[in-house]
């Protein structure tokens, strides 16, 4: 599948942004958010500021943005409205949660009842985004019981790690927290090998004889419709060289989950100054390293129309 | 409204015949022309004669070889292993599926598949351009019209089959209308007893892809097997070019002199 930008930089920021809201709320519940009114500014504006150049970016990819509002009438069968309504919903708990926070200093009572729904909330949206993906059948890729699980796994690890180097740098470092964010970047990193793993032996979801309902023997596409790319060629021929992948696969684990767990186990060991640059370090890493994993997500995603032109080779994954 | 209508005894369609579609590309351009100027006008084109040519349409013919020496696909009777190819062309639009999901994903209510005769339609005040419907379907039936920024399909010339300025003959879709070979048949699949329903039975027509579970509305006829004695034509040797004596190693020797 063609890896269009605004979609990888959407998903990447709302994951984060959402996964640092669920924290946020799971935290107040624990009774561990600290009440102070500027950690609340920054956690919240982080997050919000993700969600909404997230939300933004998911715009530039359509057609006709200004028409985007529809997308919220069709929860009865479509993922994309039901992530769009939810997305939306989220914004309600979290501004009654803010509103505690920042103006009355509590992160308890009913300010953490309003953060439980705000993380309920964020992780039901971040769960509809990976709906979007998994159900689509074409693409085998996406359509296996890995990709919602590492949606909310990599949410609510880019999540930990963010608050981790929020309250680290204000004073307030949170060893449980940092803990959590280690737990979440191992787990994150075994299941995304684990995903490798089966997706790299996955062939496509069909066979080019059923693609063109001829039976036996072999198929082989000698000439295309058209001599120039097409619209659906663009947008679902795309095929990352083996060589390519293998190079950005390192470099994802190496940024995503590498660095940001030494950091972070860095951090959890020291205080003061170290702990600081370490988490800042985490944060600084696992951004590029999330959005060459959501790259090669839509990059190594095969659809079943390049039967058509040919482009898997029969026996091959 | 994206969720399926829950009966559709009508089921509107298309039977395509690969056996006799000669490849010629008369249903390609023919639909091109009716649609451009029709429901989901315009089948924008951009850069048309320009280095890189590109632009909307509802119907693609591809062109395989199928060699049939592994399987069932017919051939029975050829000793020649692995030699007994054959050029099939393939016409690729539109299935109108049973269970859409091109439709069902869709956010905005934009696409939808009609109770009365199943056929699926964009409508083009509604999409956003999301671009989801695409992904969504198997068959690369949809595509982007990135100048008015909408998806465009195939609508079974809806504006051609129930047209009253036509004449009757004349109601069937474009591509049906200008195929020379007669391959592509138009009709009801939801009627057991339809032309088109009967045809599909006596030629064994398939699903394409019914691993994926989407119940194609339209079918292919698979080519028929062929003869065994087809391909080795009895023919007389054919004259040397370079004769050595007669009238013409004559006539051969006083021109090359």
């Amino acid at each position: 599948m063609h890896p269009a930008f605004s979609i990888i930089f959407f998903t990447s920021a709302t994951g984060a942004g959402y996964g640092l809201l669920a924290m946020l709320g799971i935290w107040a519940v624990c009774g561990r958010l600290p009440p102070d009114r500027s950690i609340g500014l920054a956690s919240l504006g982080l997050a919000l500021a993700l969600i909404v150049t997230g939300l933004s970016s998911s715009t530039l990819h359509l057609g006709r943005p200004e028409r985007a509002w529809r997308a919220l009438s069709q929860w009865r069968s479509s993922w994309l409205s039901r992530e769009a309504i939810a997305s939306l919903f989220t914004f309600v708990p979290t501004g009654l949660f803010g509103l505690g926070w920042i103006l009355f200093e509590r992160t308890d009572g009913i300010v953490a009842g309003s953060g439980t729904v705000m993380a309920a909330s964020a992780v039901i949206t971040v769960v509809a985004s990976g709906m979007i993906y998994a159900c689509l059948r074409p693409i085998a890729q996406w359509n296996t019981r890995f990709t919602v699980p590492a949606y909310v796994i990599f949410a609510i690890m880019t999540g930990s790690v963010l608050l981790a180097a929020i309250l680290a740098l204000m004073g307030s470092a949170d060893r449980k927290l940092q803990y959590v964010a280690l737990i979440a970047i191992g787990l994150g990193w075994i299941w995304k090998r684990a995903t490798w793993r089966h997706n790299d032996r996955l062939g496509p979801a069909a066979t080019m004889n059923s693609a063109t309902g001829l039976g036996g023997g072999q198929v082989r596409s000698v000439e295309w419709p058209h001599t120039e790319e097409n619209y659906v060629l663009k947008e679902m021929g795309y095929r990352i060289a083996r060589k390519h992948a293998e190079k950005l696969r390192v470099l994802a684990q190496l940024f995503a989950f590498g660095i940001p767990f030494v950091a972070t186990a860095l951090a959890s060991a020291n205080g003061g100054g170290i702990a600081k640059v370490a988490s800042v370090i985490a944060v600084l890493a696992q951004a590029p390293g999330i959005l060459v994993e959501r790259w090669l997500f839509f990059a190594e995603a095969r659809h079943t129309v390049r039967l058509y032109y040919g482009l898997e080779l029969p026996g091959r994954p | 409204m994206t969720s399926l209508p829950t009966t559709s005894d009508k089921k509107l369609g298309l039977v395509i015949d690969l056996d006799t579609c000669v490849g010629c590309q008369a249903c390609v351009t023919s639909c091109k022309e009716w649609n451009t100027g029709g429901h989901m006008a315009p089948l924008t084109d951009i850069n048309p004669y320009g280095a890189d040519p590109d632009g909307v349409w509802f119907n693609r013919v591809h062109t395989y070889e199928h060699s049939c020496d592994g399987g069932d696909g017919g051939d029975r009777g050829s000793g020649h292993r692995g030699e007994r190819g054959r050029t099939v062309h393939f016409p690729r639009s539109c299935l109108h599926c049973e269970t859409p999901a091109c439709v069902t994903v869709c956010p905005t209510g934009a696409s939808y598949k009609r109770a009365a005769d199943g056929i699926v339609l964009v409508d083009e005040d509604k999409c956003i351009g999301c671009q989801l419907c695409s992904w969504a379907c198997p068959y690369g039936a949809r595509e982007l019209d990135a100048v008015v920024g909408v998806m465009k399909k195939c609508t079974l010339c809806i504006d051609r089959i129930y047209n009253d300025n036509l004449q009757p003959e004349d109601r069937v879709p474009a591509c049906v209308a200008a195929c020379p070979t007669g391959a592509r048949h138009f009709g009801d699949l939801g009627d057991p007893l339809s032309p088109v329903s009967r045809l599909v039975s006596e030629r064994s027509g398939v699903d394409l892809m019914p691993e994926l579970g989407y119940g194609p509305v339209n079918k292919y006829l698979p080519p028929r097997p062929r003869a065994a004695d087809t391909g080795s034509a009895q023919v007389l040797a054919l004259e040397s070019a370079a004769p050595d004596g007669g009238f013409l190693g004559w006539v051969d020797r006083v021109l090359s002199g």
